[in-house]
């Protein structure tokens, strides 16, 4: 069906956005995936085209773009493109929103020129090795000492972490008697702090192309004047921006799942078995009928989604649901295209198998689809 | 008045992935065809950028001649940083040969004023690659074509071009009319910023009598080319199946040979 969210700029910048994905990123996925990573001087070219900087206010160099629309359009076109570029879209989609937030008017000064130009990508470090979706657990420390913070802690699966110049880390600088969720604060650790560790880059299943860390920070003294938003006040901070985190990672499963649908149309055309091309079994047509029709109604979901999250309407509990329904879309989906491909399908030079391998951790960063019924729950007083 | 005035001519063409028909006059079918800007010359409208940057006082202007649709041509070039647009549409216009369209771009260039004009090599549907060349005689200028380095100074282009046995280091006086290859350099992509200014740049829509051209002189019927009869490319067939008996290179010797590629 027609999408009826985009205007014509929105298809011009979506027609830059694939070409350079077809001519800077696509032929380099192989190589970036054996590395473990997209090389860092990537996201310098995706400043240059206005990536970095679309909601970057513009007397930092940015778009000042309020609207959601061309990061939806971007993380399509990554999509589509069967890529996955992890750091770009944790700085983008999940970082970012906290300083533009957050930011006092020295640190947006101080980061946000490197934001817009891509000198500057930034992290985020939550999870811990015993602590995930459970954020008031956390172990890591700050204790206040003059201007600075100690900083002591480890922090795992860092989407972005081994490429990135900033990370926030939480962590926890104060108790309040029995609430967990006070005293935790967001330091700005920057690269080069004596004392902070990039540990090794996480051998995944999937998300090859995208860097995921362990850090250490061993008495790291990080300046007062890097605490982002008010001390002790993080908890509030880190579930404020959910919405738009789990909505974009819906984005992206859709648009992944939309590109193997399209790898799987293109592969049984092409493919011959028993005498004729496997798109002429009824089996083969039932099959991408049932996934098309899927993808659209999910379509529909997330684009009501994007429209909701810019009219401000968005609830934690609305882009939960559209989390969970298109991610568990997108399993199906992917995993059904893969099975048209047969052997070949199971070989990682064919672009399905990474979507395959991609798409199992969508279930589950960004909080599990457990968790995400959990939030619709309680939006149902259960 | 800017001191160089840079005219780059473009076109819109059918993006070749597309299935591309004919129309019953036989002309391309474009109802229902994505079209862009020819890839080629996204290589002019880059060099065009460059020699305005390095030159400060420079203005760059891209005309097109065709349909509404064209437009979308202009303001991709204006995305990428031009600063006008001219777009040459008119009915009579539907099926101009080079001869045509060669005269309505340079009524057009004339109309605009000029001191550079920069053309890609080739368009990537027709392919002629005899535009520039026909173009400079029409503004009775001197041509410089196929080139894979320009710069420009003090009213003078000096380019460099690439052949197969020689490079040449070629100068002209302004005004002057240029082609260049798609070895000058990879064209920029339009930035969102790019894309926002886009909007706001002034396009000049001119139609032939603004031209003081008559319709009989350009279109279908003026064409000096007539094509006759257009058949659809046949689907690819299955090529040769070579079985390696243990005499698999021997085979491939003998079919290569066969066919005198070897």
């Amino acid at each position: 069906m027609e999408r009826n969210l985009f205007d014509e700029e929105h298809d011009a910048f979506r027609a830059t956005v694939r070409q350079f994905m077809a001519k800077e990123v696509v032929p380099h996925m192989p190589e970036w995936e054996a590395a473990g990573m997209a090389p860092r001087e990537l996201f310098k070219k995706t400043a240059q085209i206005g990536i970095n900087g679309l909601q970057v206010p513009e007397e930092f160099g940015g778009a000042g773009v309020d609207s959601f629309l061309f990061n939806t359009i971007v993380f399509e076109e990554i999509g589509y493109a069967a890529a996955s570029l992890g750091g770009l879209q944790v700085h983008l989609n999940t970082v970012l929103p906290y300083f533009l937030e957050y930011a006092n008017d020295e640190q947006k000064a101080r980061w946000f020129p490197g934001f817009a130009d891509g000198d500057l990508v930034a992290s985020i470090a939550m999870t811990e090795p015993g602590t995930g979706s459970d954020l008031a657990g956390m172990t890591t420390t700050a204790v206040r000492d003059g201007d600075d913070y100690i900083l002591n802690g480890a922090k795992t699966f860092i989407t972005g972490g081994i490429n990135a110049d900033l990370v926030i880390v939480v962590a926890r600088t104060g108790r309040d008697g029995e609430d967990r969720r006070k005293g935790l604060s967001l330091l700005v650790v920057e690269s080069g702090m004596e004392g902070f560790v990039r540990g090794r880059n996480l051998d995944k299943l999937g998300l090859k192309s995208s860097d995921t860390a362990e850090l250490l920070f061993d008495h790291v003294r990080v300046p007062a004047r890097n605490v982002l938003g008010t001390e002790g006040g993080a908890f509030a901070l880190l579930t404020s921006n959910l919405a738009q985190e789990r909505l974009s990672i819906a984005i992206t499963a859709q648009a992944t799942a939309t590109a193997a649908l399209n790898l799987a149309i293109d592969y049984v055309r092409q493919r011959k078995v028993f005498g004729r091309r496997v798109a002429d079994f009824q089996n083969t047509k039932f099959v991408l009928a049932d996934c098309a029709t899927e993808l659209e109604a999910a379509q529909a979901l997330v684009d009501r989604a994007v429209t909701g999250l810019d009219a401000g309407t968005l609830t934690p509990a609305d882009a939960a649901k559209v989390k969970l329904f298109a991610t568990e879309t997108q399993a199906r989906v992917v995993d059904r295209c893969l099975q048209l491909h047969g052997g070949y399908g199971y070989m990682r030079e064919y672009p399905i198998s990474r979507l395959y391998a991609d798409a199992r951790v969508t279930r589950i960063f960004g909080g599990t689809s457990e968790v995400m019924k959990s939030v619709i729950s309680k939006s149902l007083a259960l | 008045m800017k001191t160089l005035r840079i005219v780059v001519c473009v076109k819109y063409v059918p993006d070749a992935t597309c299935d591309r028909r004919f129309a019953d006059d036989l002309t391309v079918d474009r109802d229902d065809l994505d079209g862009l800007l020819s890839e080629l010359d996204e290589y002019a409208v880059e060099q065009a950028l460059q020699i305005k940057e390095a030159v400060d006082d420079a203005e760059v202007t891209v005309v097109t001649v065709g349909p509404e649709d064209a437009l979308g041509a202009l303001s991709k070039a204006l995305s990428m940083g031009g600063d006008k647009a001219v777009h040459v549409e008119d009915d009579d216009l539907h099926g101009s040969d080079v001869l045509g369209t060669s005269s309505v771009l340079a009524r057009a260039i004339e109309h605009t004023g000029y001191d550079l004009v920069l053309c890609g090599m080739a368009s990537t549907d027709g392919g002629m690659g005899v535009l520039p060349s026909i173009l400079a005689e029409r503004l009775g200028v001197p041509q410089l074509t196929q080139l894979s380095e320009l710069t420009v100074k003090d009213g003078v282009v000096t380019a460099r071009r690439d052949g197969d046995l020689a490079s040449e280091q070629l100068r002209a006086s302004l005004p002057a009319v240029v082609s260049v290859t798609d070895r000058s350099g990879e064209a920029r992509y339009p930035s969102f910023k790019g894309i926002m200014a886009a909007k706001k740049k002034p396009v000049e829509t001119l139609d032939l009598s603004d031209l003081g051209i008559a319709a009989d002189e350009v279109g279908l019927a003026a064409a000096w080319t007539k094509v006759d009869e257009a058949a659809q490319r046949p689907p690819r067939t299955v090529g040769t199946i070579l079985a390696d008996d243990g005499s698999g290179g021997r085979q491939l010797a003998d079919f290569l040979a066969g066919r005198r590629l070897v």
